[in-house]
């Protein structure tokens, strides 16, 4: 049978520091971040609840889509007003899973008629934030 | 035996002495390897010996093929004989020159980091991460050329870590290349209408019916041109 | 002459062709000339921001190293994708001495890099090199009154440290339109991200965020959309196919890139026009020159 990959799940928020650079707790949960976000209502939580997951070590965290809805599109960012970055943030919790080699997008999934319509630069960006 | 000079070489972790000024293919049999995978044309061109070796003292590793690098003391060594890299299932004339096909049929190579692991895990001192790149820009004609020299020896897809299939892309660039962009080379076209007018069907056929001894016969006493000097030619060539 | 380096990326030289060959003829009219890179490599975007990763980086780290060979200190790029990776990762190894010893160290193929290369956008050669006056000048064919909405998506002004201008009220690309006769029109989606990377696997939500723009850009007034990426590009093209709103008038609107109507503006053949670029123009813009 092969070898099933697993999450590591233990230590969250101490790993997405880690990789991230970022004090979660510098956040104290103003909300500008999930008004500013462009796909908050995509996510099953929402940006500021998901540091605020971070926060509690909740690592149900780590089966929410919101990380995969994030586009990268760094609203959050500029906008904190503590300077948390949280695109940073939402970066650990995608390397978390790709580090592992879970990825999000798989090339086996990708039918030739549909990258035939796609400019590569859309391959490389997706490819590069949802595959390990 | 006493004359010969040896050198110790270590082949898969085992130490074995082989003698020095033969390449890591031949000090393999002579330590007692026999080949049935991993060996093909001995002469460089087939790519089923790739090799990797460390030499003592040092880290880095080096990529070879066996039938051409010579041994060397201290080398650390093992094989790779197959690499498990799937290929794109295509026919060649159906396939729209317009469009990024190579893209479409190895989206891999969009996972591409230019780290160049795969230029320095190539024995044939190809670019490969250059062809690679020529092949997502949709470049098919830089991507044919600078991968002309590929045996599809697998060491560079074995290290890459986005996973790609360099050899299985550049084959196919050549193909799209050749078939869009080259002439028809005359000689070809009519060497294949030679074979299909069964020109040559009486020959192949005395050839496939020959015993055993025929053949050994035939090679036996098979012409062989001399060399001409390079000033006119004096010797009488024999048949 | 001088000829400023020019870094094209992937989609540049198939998909997106027409945005490299209009800014060609562009800066050749302005007297700057834009040259390839010899050799160059995928930028790799979309930038890495997880501190422990060098790999992600190298790509970008081995363009500076073409760069320097070429002599060039800048490098210039059309991709606004292309910009921001190349950009920060500029920022980051020039920065940190440790990171760039060990990217060097790892690219040992390769010369070191310890330069200064400056990484920038085709928009802030025109506004801070070039100058609008000097774009003016080079006008054959004012947009008259074409109104476009200056569409900046993400890369170009986020993040603040490699933003080209203001991430609230971004202007520059307008800026440049206005220069050649056109009419900007406000609107707030403006620097709103189009969906980019998700229109692999998640396209409805591309597709929602682009006609949230196109809707936007349409009920301000504008007849063209103007982008600075191909993925935006793309992205709003697509969005097209879905109508935009209610109204019969605001479907009618159009997307190219800031340079096929800057090319359009500096006299550009209608041979060398998308057919897009060629209605937009026939629609009342007049095709002679003014001044």
């Amino acid at each position: 049978m092969a070898r099933t990959k697993t999450i590591p799940r233990e230590n969250l928020r101490e790993r997405v520091e880690e990789l991230s650079g970022e004090n979660v707790f510098a956040c104290y949960q103003c909300g500008m971040c999930s008004s500013g976000c462009p796909y908050a209502e995509q996510m099953d939580r929402l940006p500021s609840q998901v540091i605020r997951d971070l926060q509690l070590n909740d690592e149900t965290l780590l089966d929410s889509n919101a990380m995969w809805v994030c586009a990268s599109c760094l609203a959050c960012e500029v906008r904190c007003p503590k300077g948390v970055d949280l695109a940073k943030l939402m970066e650990a919790l995608r390397q978390i899973h790709l580090r592992k080699a879970l990825d999000r997008v798989s090339i086996n999934d990708l039918s030739k008629d549909e990258i035939k319509k796609l400019p590569q630069i859309a391959l490389v960006a997706s490819l590069r934030k949802k595959s390990g | 035996m006493a004359d010969e000079k040896l050198t110790q070489i270590y082949i898969m972790g085992k130490a074995y002495d082989v003698p020095i000024g033969v390449t890591i293919m031949d000090a393999m049999e002579y330590a007692g390897y026999r080949f049935i995978r991993g060996a093909g044309c001995r002469s460089g061109f087939c790519g089923a010996c790739g090799t990797v070796y460390r030499k003592a003292g040092e880290y880095r590793l080096e990529f070879v093929l066996a039938c051409q690098e010579m041994v060397e003391e201290g080398m650390y060594l093992t094989q790779l004989p197959f690499t498990p890299a799937p290929r794109s299932d295509y026919v060649l004339d159906e396939l729209d020159p317009n469009e990024n096909v190579l893209l479409q049929h190895y989206p891999e190579i969009a996972r591409c980091v230019s780290c160049n692991t795969c230029t320095k895990a190539c024995p044939q001192e190809i670019e490969v991460m250059d062809y690679i790149q020529a092949a997502l820009r949709g470049d098919v004609a830089r991507a044919a050329e600078l991968s002309f020299d590929c045996i599809a020896c697998g060491l560079c897809a074995m290290r890459c870590p986005a996973d790609i299939k360099h050899y299985h892309v550049g084959q196919m660039a050549r193909r799209l290349h050749s078939k869009a962009d080259l002439p028809i080379p005359e000689h070809l076209t009519a060497r294949l209408g030679q074979l299909d007018g069964g020109t040559f069907d009486e020959q192949m056929d005395a050839l496939a019916g020959a015993s055993l001894d025929e053949l050994k016969a035939k090679y036996a006493e098979r012409v062989i041109e001399k060399a001409e000097a390079p000033e006119a030619a004096t010797e009488e060539v024999t048949t | 002459m001088s000829t400023l380096a020019y870094f094209p990326g992937c989609s540049l030289k198939d998909n997106a062709k027409r945005f490299e060959d209009t800014a060609f003829f562009v800066m050749e009219k302005l007297g700057t000339p834009l040259e390839e890179l010899e050799t160059w490599n995928c930028c790799g975007t979309v930038y890495s921001l997880a501190d422990d990763d060098l790999m992600h980086h190298i790509a970008s780290v081995r363009n500076f190293v073409r760069a320097e060979e070429a002599g060039s200190e800048d490098l210039v790029t059309l991709c606004a994708m292309c910009y921001n990776t190349l950009a920060r990762v500029a920022d980051r190894i020039h920065a940190d001495d440790e990171e760039r010893t060990k990217i060097n160290a790892f690219m040992n193929e390769e010369p070191d890099y310890e330069g200064e290369i400056r990484v920038r956008h085709l928009l802030q050669v025109l506004r801070d090199t070039i100058g609008w006056d000097a774009l003016s000048e080079a006008v054959v064919r004012p947009l008259n009154g074409l109104k476009i909405a200056a569409y900046y998506g993400c890369t170009l002004v986020r993040p603040k440290e490699t933003g080209i201008d203001d991430m609230e009220r971004p202007v520059v690309m307008a800026d440049a339109l206005e220069a050649v006769g056109a009419e900007p029109v406000a609107f707030p989606f403006a620097a709103e991200c189009c969906g980019t990377y998700q229109v692999v696997d998640e396209p409805h939500l591309a597709l929602e965020q682009s006609n949230r723009i196109l809707r936007s850009a349409a009920v301000a007034g504008a007849d063209v959309v103007v982008t600075a990426c191909p993925l935006c590009q793309h992205n709003l093209e697509q969005a097209l196919a879905v109508p935009v709103g209610e109204v019969a008038e605001l479907n009618e609107i159009q997307v190219v890139y800031f340079t096929e109507l800057l090319a359009a503006a500096l006299g550009a053949d209608e041979a060398q026009m998308s057919p897009i670029v060629r209605g937009i123009l026939s629609k009342g813009v007049t095709a002679e020159g003014g001044a």
